[in-house]
């Protein structure tokens, strides 16, 4: 049973055509609350993201951003509010004014469509490359070995690793590992990528690698959410950036004017002192 | 700055001590053998002994014991380890219960609980379906299996809890991300990887079971050293015997290390060196 999505209305955005804006959001956050014991830790997180969008969020240590991406895809459980994928609702299965939780199959399932990309890569260690690759499509989608190993080279290749397919994660470098990671959950053919500070556990050098298999990402229309300190790569691949700080979306919007022209006190202050 | 040294001799360092040291073990290695050789053993009846029927029958049924048991005690080990990781509080507490009593009661004293079951139990059974005489049902091989195979669990419970929680909290997460069920996810991504841990005291535990099986003499189960004392009831040649038992002890145990080195590299694979593919 699917229950109609709240209206939900998008600022200008760039590059985004009219179409997705028009069609219900993939993701839509409302009054999103989560606590940890008596410590608030997301107060009210209003957001909606179309189709096709790359959403960077910033923000100083401890707002939130990790636990918000978390919530997404159900690694948290929401105190309050509610969310929505892909015009699911995330955790729950509506009947009438009930809410019933989801089992553990069901939750699965509907974590099936979100990436996930972390910090420390969580690469599979006793898997190879391509192993860790075809994991998730044979085991959770039954797909075949043969298909999914074809699948899973085209996927090395475009991250640039086709040579690496039978190395063991202790054998790549960070930003190799982190390569291998997006290969993997693209490999489950999601529709939404989530991405928890993606280079912070690389060496300098080695964090343009996996910016740029990023941004190629965002150029095939893959909607995305970073959350990241790089404010280059906010600026330069993001459709939208979103500032958090204490629990709550401060500022959100076109990215120029949030990282260059920012209305916020707050938010001039976090890219001060992230620029020196 | 130092000049490159030129055609200079490099003289070893001399270890006195090693010298001293192996001296001394040697001597005392070399009166052990002697004491054995003249003392009364008749060697030939050792060799004689080591291949009879009824030896080779105990042998078999030491290793089938010792198998049997740990296959039980893994099952029940991994069962409960999960069991008691489980959020809920019934099955983690009944978890907890399990590994405590059977850690606490001796192996040998559990054994003969089993064994004397009847005396608790004269029928077994679900009544209006079917029951069974306790004695009938109680034999040696099964009270031994019961007895050694829980308490193996309770021990086991606990190495395989350790190594569920020292895999890292990102792989759970990781798996969870690729829309993994719990069960996939112990199967596929994490027990591979806590088998790492586990291996070695699972498989220094397999050789302490191939041992303990010797407890199950005293409930006339026919493994190898209740094999070798019916021999020496009848002929007297007990030391001999026991030789022959022993003996076959160390072979057993010393193919199980060679075997358990080997599973401990396959699972070390992706972690330490890369493994020979
Ligand atoms: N499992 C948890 N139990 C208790 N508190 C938690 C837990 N996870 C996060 N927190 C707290 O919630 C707050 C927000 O954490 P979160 O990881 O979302 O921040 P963040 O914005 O991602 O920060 P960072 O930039 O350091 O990653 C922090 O104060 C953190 O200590
Ligand atoms: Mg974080």
């Amino acid at each position: 049973m699917t229950e109609t999505l709240p209206q939900a209305t998008f600022p200008k955005v760039r590059t985004i055509d009219a179409d997705h804006l028009a069609g219900a959001p993939l993701v839509l956050a409302q009054k999103v609350e989560k606590h940890f014991g008596h410590l608030k830790v997301l107060k009210g997180i209003d957001l909606a993201i179309p189709k096709g969008e790359v959403l960077c969020i910033i923000g100083p240590s401890g707002s939130g951003k990790s636990t918000f991406l978390r919530c997404i895809n159900q690694l948290e459980r929401i105190d309050g509010g509610a969310l929505w994928v892909s015009g699911e609702r995330v955790g729950y299965h509506r009947d009438g004014n009930r809410l019933y939780e989801l089992d553990d199959a069901a939750i699965a399932r509907q974590r099936r469509s979100i990436g996930m990309v972390f910090q420390r890569f969580n690469l599979f260690p006793h898997l190879t490359a391509l192993q860790n690759i075809i994991e998730g499509p044979v085991q959770v989608l039954s797909e075949p070995v043969a298909e999914a190993t074809a699948r899973a080279l085209a996927l090395l290749e475009r991250v640039g690793l086709a040579d690496k397919r039978d190395a063991y994660p202790s054998q790549l470098s960070g930003g190799q590992q982190q390569r291998v990671a997006i290969a993997r959950s693209l490999a489950m053919r999601p529709e939404l990528l989530l991405f928890d500070e993606p280079t912070s556990a690389l060496d300098p050098e080695l964090v343009s690698e996996v910016l740029k298999v990023m941004r190629d990402l965002a150029e095939t229309g893959m909607t995305m959410i970073c959350v990241t300190h790089e404010l280059g790569f906010a600026r330069e691949v993001g459709h939208r950036v979103a500032f958090m700080d204490q629990g709550q979306i401060v500022e959100l919007g076109d990215p120029r004017s949030v990282l260059v022209d920012p209305r916020e006190a707050r938010t001039r202050a976090f890219i001060n002192a992230v620029r020196h | 700055m130092i000049a490159e040294p030129e055609n200079l001799i490099i003289v070893p360092r001399r270890h006195f001590g090693r010298i001293v040291g192996a001296a001394v073990v040697c001597l005392a290695l070399a009166a052990i053998v002697r004491a054995f050789a003249v003392g009364q053993i008749e060697w030939n009846y050792v060799a004689e002994f080591l291949t009879v029927q009824a030896i080779l029958t105990g042998l078999v049924n030491t290793i089938v014991m010792a198998i049997l048991a740990m296959l039980l005690g893994i099952t029940l080990g991994v069962v409960f380890a999960v069991m008691r990781l489980s959020a809920n509080p019934v099955l983690s507490k009944t978890a907890i219960g399990y590994i405590w009593f059977f850690r606490a009661v001796p192996a040998l004293l559990q054994l003969l609980l089993w064994f004397n079951l009847a005396l608790v139990f004269p029928t077994i059974g679900i009544p209006g379906l079917f029951s069974f005489k306790t004695v009938d049902v109680m034999t040696p091989f099964v009270a031994a299996l019961l007895g050694l195979g829980i308490q193996q669990g309770a021990f086991t419970a606990e190495v395989v809890r350790a190594g569920l929680l020292s895999v890292d909290n990102g792989q759970y997460e990781a798996a969870q991300t690729l829309g993994m069920t719990r069960l996939k996810l112990l199967r596929r991504i994490i027990m591979p990887q806590a088998m790492r841990v586990i291996v070695p005291p699972i498989g220094n535990e397999f050789i302490g079971m191939v041992k303990l099986t010797s407890l199950a003499s005293v409930i006339q189960f026919a493994e190898i050293l209740h094999s070798a004392q019916n021999i020496y009831y009848a002929n007297s040649r007990v030391i001999e015997l026991l030789i022959v038992a022993a003996i076959w002890y160390i072979v057993v145990v010393t193919v199980l290390s060679l075997i358990q080195g080997r599973i401990e590299a396959y699972y070390a694979r992706g972690v330490a060196a890369p493994a020979q593919r």
